[in-house]
């Protein structure tokens, strides 16, 4: 199955656009007069236009990590939605009321940073769901656990790609719920493997990855294709 | 760590770099070269060094950061050993053997930090003497049987958790000057919530009640009541960066799920607010 990823209508209202415009520069005005928003709002000037040859450019600096976290966003978001518009056979009522939940958050990180980035943030992406099968406990449990310990991977390990310290504390905001999210599917799957040893390591840390071994795995859920060539590496 | 990349960094960012380093080009050059073959821990102190002769700054500000983590961890290893240990306190199977793991990965979040703090050329601070009763060493805080009481060991243990989720949340700024200490503080903060998530799913149901959720809704304690509420203040924040999260672009997102979808940070004048019960 391919589907779009919903655009909620109101976005393609001028009277929204600017609120939308609003909001970004409310975002980015916490930290107007650093340096490094200068150089990011520059840096930032020459990938506003995706490249369809080389697939949809995610930007560089913070901007382009921000956008990274929007495209997982995007793809989680969308994966959840299509859970709960018909589950699984056999859904429990604490599955159903979990799934939702973990849906609209997803929804909330997808719509934020829609909104905090304004015309810095790629379009909508196009998923690719053929491999799931959403009429299977085993096959929709799953997949979010593979997209939440992702989720937390990616987060952790783009923290120190992120060199303002405000857009590293949303990053935290963000990443800990996704890791109560994976917590949570992997005790539905099997209760108790919350963190076993293929999420958390003898030293007790959590997992993490870089950029593009995350963004290999999210290609194969997305028919989009995103250029990570820009984002920052150390 | 991408040592060259940093000065380069550095260079854009502060023209009068080399002046201020002035003879220690050639350390910098040495420090490049060795980067691949020094322990990765050792390379933050490595730069530690060069930049506090540059700027007259030192890794002070992260060993500190670190300190305090070390204390929080302290206390959630020691709770969890006790707890374990505790003839009949936790029942047999799954409930045990998460405790165990949750005590594992507090105690390896011990070794870590002391291990961590004693390469950046600190001492550990030592571990304090705790009173789990929330009572300042008089056994009889409003916490009393927690080693004795299952819910209410896992209602300490779910306030624990959430408040170490903050606490790392709210230092994580501190740390961004080094890439190697970050990323374990961001790596050791999933963790915890990870067992924050699962000890929530062992409270709701041991308690049958599906409003205790894996995740935080608005500063509700889940039950607990107003001794933990300060782990939870500031918790109900439905705006970030000035958007407002509830109901945004046309979705149907809640003032419930617009909380839950994010953890706020707590300062750590609030952590040690929160712990001071606890330390004798």
């Amino acid at each position: 199955m391919v589907e779009k990823l919903n655009v909620p209508e109101e976005q393609k209202g001028h009277a929204m656009l600017s609120t939308k415009g609003q909001q970004r520069r409310r975002f980015l005005s916490l930290f107007a007069g650093t340096a490094a928003a200068a150089t990011l709002m520059h840096a930032c000037s020459n990938d506003d236009n995706p490249m369809p040859d080389n697939g949809i450019n995610l930007g560089s600096g913070d901007i382009g990590i921000l956008n990274y976290a929007y495209a997982l966003e995007q793809l989680e978001a969308a994966f959840y939605t299509r859970v709960t518009q018909t589950f699984f056979s056999g859904a429990t009522a604490i599955e159903q009321q979990f799934l939702n939940d973990i849906r609209d958050h997803e929804i909330a990180h997808r719509e934020f940073f829609r909104n905090a980035l304004g015309n810095k943030a790629i379009p909508s992406l196009e998923v690719d769901f053929s491999k799931i099968d959403f009429n299977s406990r085993a096959s929709v449990l799953g997949t979010a656990k593979a997209f939440e310990d992702l989720g937390v991977s990616a987060y952790n390990g783009a923290g120190k790609l992120i060199t303002e310290g405000a857009y590293l504390l949303l990053a935290g905001k963000i990443v800990s719920v996704e890791a109560r999210h994976a917590a949570m599917i992997r005790d539905l799957i099997s209760n108790g493997s919350f963190a076993d040893n293929t999420a958390v390591d003898a030293n007790g840390l959590d997992l993490s990855l870089d950029p593009p071994e995350v963004l290999k795995v999210a290609a194969g859920f997305l028919k989009s294709k995103i250029n990570a060539s820009n984002l920052p590496t150390s | 760590m991408n040592i060259e990349h940093i000065i380069t960094n550095l260079e854009q960012q502060d023209p009068e770099l080399h002046e201020r380093l002035s003879n220690r080009r050639s350390a910098i050059k040495g420090l490049a070269g060795i980067g691949g073959k020094l322990a990765l821990a050792a390379i933050p102190f490595a730069l530690g060094s060069l930049f506090k002769k540059a700027y007259g700054q030192s890794t002070g500000a992260i060993v500190e950061v670190l300190q305090f983590a070390l204390t929080l961890e302290y206390l959630e290893a020691e709770f969890y050993t006790l707890g374990a240990a505790a003839p009949g306190l936790v029942p047999a199977g799954p409930p045990t053997g998460a405790i165990a793991t949750i005590r594992d990965h507090e105690n390896a979040h011990v070794t870590l930090l002391k291990n961590t703090i004693t390469t950046l050329g600190a001492t550990p601070v030592a571990k304090p003497v705790f009173d789990f009763t929330a009572g300042n060493g008089s056994g009889n805080g409003p916490f009393k049987g927690v080693f004795s009481n299952y819910p209410l060991f896992l209602a300490v243990a779910q306030t624990f958790e959430d408040t170490g989720v903050r606490a790392y949340k709210g230092q994580a700024g501190a740390l961004i000057s080094s890439n190697e200490v970050l990323t374990a503080a961001l790596k050791i903060h999933s963790a915890e919530a990870r067992h924050a998530a699962h000890i929530r799913y062992m409270r709701r149901n041991l308690l049958s009640n599906t409003a205790i959720k894996p995740w935080i809704t608005g500063k509700d304690t889940a039950g607990i009541g107003d001794a933990v509420q300060a782990s939870y203040n500031g918790e109900d924040l439905t705006t970030q960066a000035e958007i407002n999260i509830i109901g945004i672009n046309g979705t149907g997102v809640s003032a419930a799920a617009a909380s839950e979808a994010f953890d706020e940070p707590l300062d750590k004048a609030a952590v040690l607010a929160i712990v001071d019960p606890f330390i004798v």
